[in-house]
């Protein structure tokens, strides 16, 4: 059977041969063609992916001769608003040192005076001692000191939340503290008036950010209807998405508090959480100074997250967040300013925890605060070509142009000049500084009054009226 | 006494290569690969002043089937603990959402914690243990005990006193407390204060400031230089200032986490590169110039190399005479963050540009910190006139962020002084001298014990290889009872198989106290089994010799 086959298939080769000899010429070029034809098809790319650039390596060689980098940085030109620093002699107190002019201090944020108090330095210097000055190392590596436990429990036990954690930088601390919690695809709800540090935590964690007019809830309740709509379209995806609202307390551009119980409504109505930057608002608001949850008497537990820095009021270095555990112990694996940076200065601790001693025993300091500010508001109205811009209560107040004469270089001009002025008669004011071509919203140019309570009634009424006699002479 | 150092150099010089020589011929071939001997067969060629000898030997493959082992019953147990936790067969310790926001979208993933719960939980104890005094070469730790298996700690009261300290980076020991040393930082202290209360483009610009930053660049030897308040955000603040859009960013695989920040937040193209590894930065380096842009085709505005002098979690020295030639034939910039090299490596403590005998112009930008080697507390940016100008009006820190508080710009002021010998004395350079023998000493007998370690022979970080996860808590605790203090590193700061210990070696260390560790690590080594290193331990035995003769001098 098998030799059959074999004869069979034999046969039908001879058979093949046969016909190939018997076909005509025309048939075995067609053929051939045919066969050729497959074999190119076989070989060659059906489609094109991209156009293929096979440079040689000469080519090569001569794009990489020719390109020209920009310059690592481009010339600042020597008349920069921003380059001649004012550089001043000495601690930055009531009294300051400003280019060699001695001048009340109306721009440092030292609002309680804590800066050169005795005590807080005596503290310092105490710690001084014992730790020396650097940690040498992060948190987590031989760099948490007994100070920094007593300062957390410190600053929980005052702002009465279960747990605090404490930052070496106070912009780092809600910079990092964004990131930690929220993530790619989270989406975030932001006033467009929040500070650089916000926008820097937005912009590392990557979110979605939906930014709401400054302190406008319909604009925010907008906002958040629309994501309940998507929601609904998506809710699988809704399920994970994690949703905050980042405000400020008494914000820095502008000076004014956020409406913080229509937030938490809208909190509870929409289930989003509220992170809540202090920095300002942070011994300075409330009877006791602890802030703007205080000020509108909130249960401090509605807010999920609370970070201040420890750079204005504590007249110390660094910020801390806090809330409940459950949130706030999330940090120290996933703070990113905390985790890898090497922890606060033992001395700066302590400075901190003497301060807020202080601030413990003279709870009236924020009442005394509070009426310095109101003074100063009230005389500061109805300056011919500037306009106050801010709450009466804010310790740091902004002047701003009442009509802007055309470009935003020409404002500032116009208002170093005014802050010249006062500087020359001996009252320190700066003007707020902004990175133009970062800041999400650029605020308007002004001029940032600060007060504090070092400063006497008199001194207040000075400095108004400087700015106005400076007003009067620059903008008129 | 010049002369003798210079024979010792001459002797180290021989040795070195008979090591070398001795890894290529035979022990390379015989037992696997090592990293560094391949390296440095590549490139120890002409660029090189002097031999730059780093070690990454590899595990014998047993080592790694078992690490992942430790990880898989981990893993399991963990997944038993949560079927446990979630039938309430056991307490549930982790705290719990407000019962009023119990039906918010859940704020962390289930799976996310996953690892922390179930594994980093278990030897939690081996971090962040307080410290109740200077960090200095022995430090007084507070004991804490766990009632709930770390879950929460207790304080007993008890004191620890005087753990030799091998976690802090206080590599030229400034972290003091003599009161003649700290005493123009007592006094700064007293005029100042602590706080700033403003930024260094408001009002928060001191003289104080000013005298630093022109300190900083004599000591540099650049033009002019910036400091901040902090060394992460130094990186994180300010690249983003330098790069934007349509830049390119060519990153070390193992850069600082505040370098990735910073990167992330300027907005440019990152790639990255393999650790130390020219091939690849050389690879993308004209990949980027010749097909430019991806999608667009534009060429990019400009490519910056971000790397650092001393690798914190690997102790390798970047290798940067030739990415310094790399760059200049392809036009690109390079920004070296001296985080953990400035002060600790070089003949007079001037960081690895000095280590290599480079000028410091050969660096665009030169970026360090100042809580490591000077004690203190934030971080400096230096180089070009134009560059720290631009900083000046550009960076985010400048403008955001409360500067530099004056007691501790002293600390530096007063450090770096002592460094350039401007105190009138040359203790200074006493210290780097002695860094520089504890590291070598430190770093050779771990060697001759059989431990694996990475690294270069010169950099004070020491990492020793530990692997497997269930021995990172018990060397920790072990050493601990031995009264040293080590940092363990595992997963995710480590590859997963890679978990370590770090040493970092410092001169403020006596002979008595690295003999005191070495002793507890041989005796550790025995009992954990982790002597790994299959370098034959008599292969090299004029060593020993050589080290006696250099540490008498």
């Amino acid at each position: 059977m098998a030799a059959a086959a074999g004869m069979g298939q034999q046969w039908v080769l001879v058979e093949m041969v046969q016909a190939f000899y018997e076909a005509p010429a025309y048939h075995l070029i067609l053929e051939g063609i045919l066969i050729l034809w497959i074999i190119r098809l076989l070989f060659s790319k059906t489609y094109k992916l991209q156009e293929r650039s096979d440079l040689t390596p000469k080519e090569k060689e001569e794009l990489i001769e020719e390109w020209q980098p920009e310059p690592l940085v481009p010339p600042v030109p020597e008349d920069h608003p921003a380059l001649n620093y004012n550089i001043v002699s000495g601690p930055p107190t009531h009294i300051i040192t400003v280019n060699g002019k001695e001048c009340i201090n109306f721009a440092s944020f030292n609002f309680l005076g804590l800066l050169d108090n005795e005590k807080v330095k005596s503290a310092a210097q105490a710690s001084l001692k014992k730790y020396g000055v650097g940690t040498c190392g992060p948190r987590g590596f031989y760099g948490t000191f007994d100070v920094h436990l007593e300062l957390e429990e410190r600053l929980a036990k005052f702002m009465r939340t279960e747990e605090a954690i404490i930052y070496s930088y106070g912009f780092a601390t809600i910079a990092s503290a964004i990131p930690a919690y929220s993530k790619r695809g989270d989406i975030v709800f932001v006033d467009e008036a929040a500070c650089f540090a916000i926008q820097k935590g937005l912009q590392a964690s990557r979110s979605n950010i939906k930014l709401f007019k400054h302190n406008d809830m319909a604009d925010l309740e907008r906002l958040l209807k629309e994501q309940e709509t998507e929601d609904q379209k998506n809710p699988r995806k809704a399920r994970v998405t994690r949703r905050f609202i980042v405000v400020e307390g008494l914000y820095m551009n502008t000076g004014d508090v956020c409406p913080l119980p229509e937030l938490i409504k809208l909190k509870y109505k929409y289930k989003v959480r509220i992170f809540l930057e202090e920095s300002l608002s942070f011994g300075v608001l409330g009877e006791h100074g602890r802030g703007i949850t205080e000020h509108f008497g909130i249960n401090i537990d509605d807010i999920d997250l609370i970070s201040a820095n420890m750079e204005n009021s504590l007249a110390s270095i660094g910020g801390f967040c806090c809330g409940r555990s459950f949130i706030i112990d999330h940090q120290r694996l996933s703070g990113q300013g905390y985790c890898f940076s090497a922890s606060l200065p033992p001395l700066l601790a302590a400075a901190a925890i003497e301060a807020l001693n202080i601030m413990e025993d003279n709870p009236d300091i924020f009442q005394i605060l509070r009426a310095k500010c109101e003074r100063i508001h009230k005389a500061l109205q109805g300056i011919s070509g500037l306009k106050v811009v801010g709450e009466s209560f804010s310790p740091a107040l902004h002047l701003q142009l009442e009509e802007s004469c055309g470009s935003r270089e020409n404002d500032v001009k116009l208002l170093k000049r005014v802050v010249d002025y006062c500087m020359n008669s001996g009252i320190a004011l700066t003007q707020a500084r902004y990175l133009e071509k970062e800041e999400k919203c650029l605020p308007s140019p002004s001029i940032r009054v600060v007060v504090t309570v070092e400063q006497t009634e008199q001194e207040l009424d000075k400095a108004a009226l400087l700015l106005k006699e400076a007003a009067r002479s620059v903008l008129n | 006494m010049a002369n003798p150092s210079a024979v010792c150099n001459g002797h180290l010089h021989h040795h070195h290569q008979k090591q070398n020589n001795l890894l290529k011929s035979g022990i390379y071939k015989k037992n696997g690969i090592t990293k560094g001997a391949k390296k440095n067969g590549v490139s120890n060629g002409t660029v090189y002043k002097k031999k730059f000898v780093e070690h990454f030997e590899q595990a014998p493959m047993y080592v790694a089937v078992l690490t992942f082992l430790g990880f898989g019953v981990g893993t399991i147990f963990g997944y038993l603990r949560d079927f446990m936790r979630a039938w309430g067969l056991e307490k549930r310790n982790i705290a719990a959402e407000r019962e009023q926001q119990k039906d918010f979208v859940p704020l962390y993933q289930d799976f996310e914690n996953f690892y922390t719960r179930n594994l980093y939980m278990r030897i939690r104890d081996n971090w962040n243990r307080p410290i109740c005094s200077v960090p200095g070469p022995q430090f007084d730790l507070m004991e804490r005990v766990t009632d709930d298996y770390n879950w929460t700690f207790r304080f007993t009261g008890r004191i620890i006193k005087n753990v030799i300290n091998m976690g802090s980076y206080n590599y030229l020991g400034f972290a003091e407390t003599d009161v003649n040393a700290l005493k123009t930082v007592t006094i700064e202290l007293q005029k100042y204060g602590t706080g700033i209360c403003s930024t260094r483009q408001e009002m928060g610009t001191l003289d104080k400031h000013v005298e630093l930053e022109k300190l900083v660049a004599t000591f540099l030897g650049v033009e002019d230089a910036m400091v901040f308040g902090m060394g992460f955000a130094t990186n994180s603040m300010n690249i983003p200032a330098l790069v934007g859009k349509g830049c390119l960013i060519l990153s070390d695989e193992l850069n600082h986490t505040s370098l990735v920040l910073g990167a992330r937040l300027s907005g440019a193209t990152i790639r990255i590169f393999k650790h130390n590894n020219m091939q690849s930065l050389e690879t993308l380096l004209r990949d980027a110039i010749i097909y430019g842009q991806p999608r667009s085709r534009r060429a990019w505005r400009k490519i910056i190399i971000l790397v650092e002098g001393i690798y914190s979690m690997e102790g390798s020295i970047v290798r940067l005479p030739e990415i310094v030639s790399l760059k200049k034939k392809y036009k690109a910039y390079l920004y070296l963050d001296e985080a953990h090299s400035i002060g600790a490596v070089g003949a007079t403590g001037r960081g690895v540009v000095e280590y290599f005998g480079m000028s410091p112009d050969d660096v665009d930008v030169l970026m360090g910190t100042f809580t490591k080697s000077f004690g203190a507390a934030g971080g400096y940016i230096a180089g070009k006139k134009d560059l720290v100008d631009f900083l000046r009006t550009h960076s985010h820190s400048a403008v955001y962020a409360t500067s530099m508080c004056p007691p501790v710009a002293e600390q530096i002021i007063r450090a770096m002084k002592c460094l350039m010998g401007l105190d009138g004395t040359t203790q200074g350079l006493q210290r780097v001298r002695q860094l520089g023998k504890n590291t070598r000493y430190f770093r050779r007998r771990l060697h001759e014990m059989g431990f694996i370690i990475y690294g270069n022979d010169d950099s004070p970080v020491v990492p020793l290889l530990l692997y497997m996860p269930g021995k990172i808590g018990a060397f920790a605790r072990r050493m601990l009872e031995k009264n040293i203090g080590v940092v363990v590193v595992g997963f995710p700061a480590t590859p997963i198989t890679e978990s370590r210990a770090r040493f970092c070696v410092s001169a403020a260390h006596t002979r008595e106290m690295l003999d005191t560790v070495l002793n507890a690590l041989d005796e550790l080594g025995d009992f954990l089994h982790l002597k790994y290193s299959r370098y034959s331990k008599s292969s090299h035995p004029e060593l020993y010799e050589e080290t006696r003769l250099e540490l008498e001098d």
